[in-house]
């Protein structure tokens, strides 16, 4: 069974007596362990597509099952739970908590798990030594550069260590360096730990790091295949 | 979430905006401050009060002319109303009359001031019974003697002077058998007060005392008397003995019906509880008074909650993206508005302690009155848990709009 199952899927946005439709009936699948991305220029409906995988939105027809199950299925409370235990985010704009440290942001995600508290830093380290920024600890979000704010919210993404992670044009804001080194980093979490990574971007560079790429256009799915010849991931710590 | 948490993000949120922070809490700060400073003086003045209700004595009782004052144009009235007359006070002497009455005296109150060669002061004075004060306040002369009842009946021109007043006119020189001038007449000082302070709002030290027959005649030239001053027998028959003079007063004015009464007993008890009336009647205005202050803080309160909560719409979407509920939101917030209040509550408590602290001492130095300084431990419990209450109630609101924010919406908002 996949992990992520996609069937006609419509948004359409209800403003002023205005509709404005997104999506205009998608449908795809995702299994465990996948890289996916999804391209498309903007206005593609690309964010609103991931915003409706994370279980942040709901769809207006169609079926989104995330592990056998719609949205519907599911309590506001259950959905909180499984975006917290099953799925991580990373944003373009990174998203950090200002004036608090790499820690304390790496930990929020175990704010709401009901893991036991003994735990989380030692889980919160592990996730920010597998992002390369261990050195950096106790130092503000402030005090962080734009590649290593989105390294800080990758870590925060996986300190849970969920099924599936969500990247919204994670290197949107990134010099090419840096987006490079967000993209490797992604890349080693799908290859050494298993994780199913869905990648929005509009840079074709960036999507070669997939080893799959949805093309969108106008709401609708113009391409969905295999990349070629896929970007290999560098051991960046080293 | 764990509450440590909690708490700890609340107080980085107060904190960030320390400025904004203050302002907000200011409205709790000033409620809740004006509540410790009204109890603590409040209790002070009726501890004060009662206090110089109880050196009246208990068994003493005070006939005013006039109607009971109910309010302040009823004072005006007690002050011109000659109703009580020499043979009132015969008639309440007599035994048949009033049998638990063990002394009476007449008093007049004579506006004016006193001088000696070069010097004017400008006392209390009275014209009264030097023997019924003795025997009320349990006093004897420091010098001299105290005039009797023989002096009283032939209007001698003598004169007891407190501690303060025979400093003020003579120094260190010897005052007895000195002449001093009131309201131009010559009176022989033949006795000096202990230095005793203040007794039932009567300053011993700042008194001077003639009979009052010469305060009548040669002072003011009036035959009636400003007040009858009597003592019961005991205390426990108080209330006979009121009854007696009332009684006996309104046949000697030819009075049938008590709501025409042209005089009115007070006692000490009666003050007490009038007192004690007039005191709660005041702290629950004033309390309803910072009631409404505190209200107005909440909404100064729930205003920069919501501000706060729109600020942070894309803080709140990137909690609910990991995993935060409604209820962790709202819990949130309403943990912030309560912190930020309880804090207004415990700097309102500092401040208002401060302020019932020195009130006291300014008051004591201006008045000469011994006004004491009790902290209210009620009012303080009471004003942190009015404070946090204030937070939650007026949180309730933001925090509920901040929970029911989408979290795509949040993330997207700019």
């Amino acid at each position: 069974m996949a992990l992520l199952e996609v069937k006609n899927l419509e948004k359409i946005y209800f403003n002023e007596g205005i509709s404005t439709p997104a999506i205009r009936g998608v449908s795809f699948e995702v299994n465990a362990g996948e890289f996916v991305a999804i391209m498309g220029p903007s206005g593609s409906g690309k964010s609103t597509l991931l915003h409706i995988l994370g279980f942040l939105d709901s769809v207006t027809r169609g079926e989104y099952r995330f592990d056998g199950k719609t949205m519907d299925d599911y309590s506001q409370e259950e959905i909180a739970r499984i975006r917290n235990a099953k799925m991580g985010f990373v944003f373009q704009t990174f998203n950090l908590l200002p004036r608090t440290s790499v820690l304390e942001n790496v930990k929020l995600p175990l704010l709401y798990s009901g893991i036991k508290e003994s735990l989380w830093d030692d889980m919160a380290k592990r996730a920010i030594e597998a992002v390369g920024l261990s050195h950096r600890l106790e130092h503000e979000s402030s005090q962080l550069s734009g590649g290593e704010k989105q390294r800080v919210a990758i870590a925060r993404a996986l300190v849970t260590n969920p099924q599936v992670i969500f990247a919204d044009e994670p290197t949107g804001n990134l010099d090419s360096k840096s987006g490079q080194m967000v993209m490797e980093i992604l890349q080693r979490l799908n290859e050494d730990s298993g994780h199913t990574i869905i990648l929005i971007t509009h840079e074709t560079y960036t999507a070669e790091h997939a080893e799959r790429v949805i093309r969108l256009y106008d709401g609708l799915i113009k391409s969905d295949g295999r990349v070629d010849h896929r970007l290999k991931a560098k051991d960046f710590t080293k | 979430m764990p509450i440590k948490y909690s708490v700890k993000s609340a107080a980085k949120a107060i904190t960030t905006n320390k400025s904004r922070s203050f302002l907000t809490i200011l409205g709790i700060v000033i409620g809740i401050s004006a509540i410790i400073l009204i109890m603590s003086i409040g209790r002070g003045t009726a501890k004060l009060v009662l206090g110089e209700l109880s050196g009246m004595g208990a068994e003493t009782i005070v006939i005013r002319p006039g109607r009971e004052p109910q309010g302040p144009t009823d004072i005006a009235q007690t002050i011109f109303a000659d109703s009580l007359k020499s043979k009132d006070v015969e008639a309440l002497k007599r035994k048949s009359n009033v049998p638990t009455l063990a002394d009476i005296a007449p008093a007049v109150i004579v506006p004016g001031s006193v001088s000696y060669g070069g010097e004017t002061y400008r006392p209390t004075i009275f014209g009264w019974s030097a023997d019924f004060m003795r025997d009320a306040f349990n006093i004897n002369p420091a010098e001299g003697r105290f005039f009797d009842e023989s002096e009283i009946k032939n209007m001698a021109d003598v004169v007891i002077i407190g501690a303060k007043v025979k400093r003020e006119l003579f120094g260190n020189a010897d005052a007895i058998g000195e002449n001093i001038k009131i309201k131009n007449k010559k009176f022989r000082v033949i006795g000096i007060l202990p230095s005793r302070g203040q007794i039932a709002f009567l300053n011993l030290d700042d008194m001077v005392i003639v009979p009052y027959t010469t305060a009548q005649l040669y002072l003011l030239g009036i035959t009636h008397f400003h007040e009858i001053v009597v003592r019961a027998t005991d205390p426990s028959v108080v209330d006979r003995t009121v009854r007696d003079i009332q009684l006996t007063l309104r046949e000697s004015h030819g009075i049938t019906d008590p709501a025409k009464d042209d005089f009115f007993v007070v006692t000490q008890g009666g003050l007490v509880k009038q007192i004690s009336n007039i005191m709660s009647g005041l702290t629950l205005f004033l309390s309803m008074v910072v009631a409404i202050a505190l209200v107005v803080g909440g909404i100064g309160v729930m205003n920069i909650m919501l501000v706060s909560v729109t600020e942070r719409t894309r803080e709140i979407g990137l909690r609910k993206a990991l995993g935060a509920t409604e209820k962790d939101i709202m819990m949130q917030f309403l943990l912030e508005a309560t912190m930020l209040t309880l804090i207004g509550g415990a700097v309102g408590i500092i401040l208002g302690a401060a302020g019932a602290f020195v009130f006291p001492i300014v008051l004591s130095l201006a008045t000469g009155l011994d006004w004491s300084f009790s902290f209210p431990v009620v009012a303080a419990v009471l004003g942190l848990g009015v404070s946090a209450s204030v937070g939650f109630i007026f949180g309730l609101y933001p925090a509920y709009q901040a929970s029911k924010k989408s979290p795509m919406e949040a993330l997207r908002y700019e």
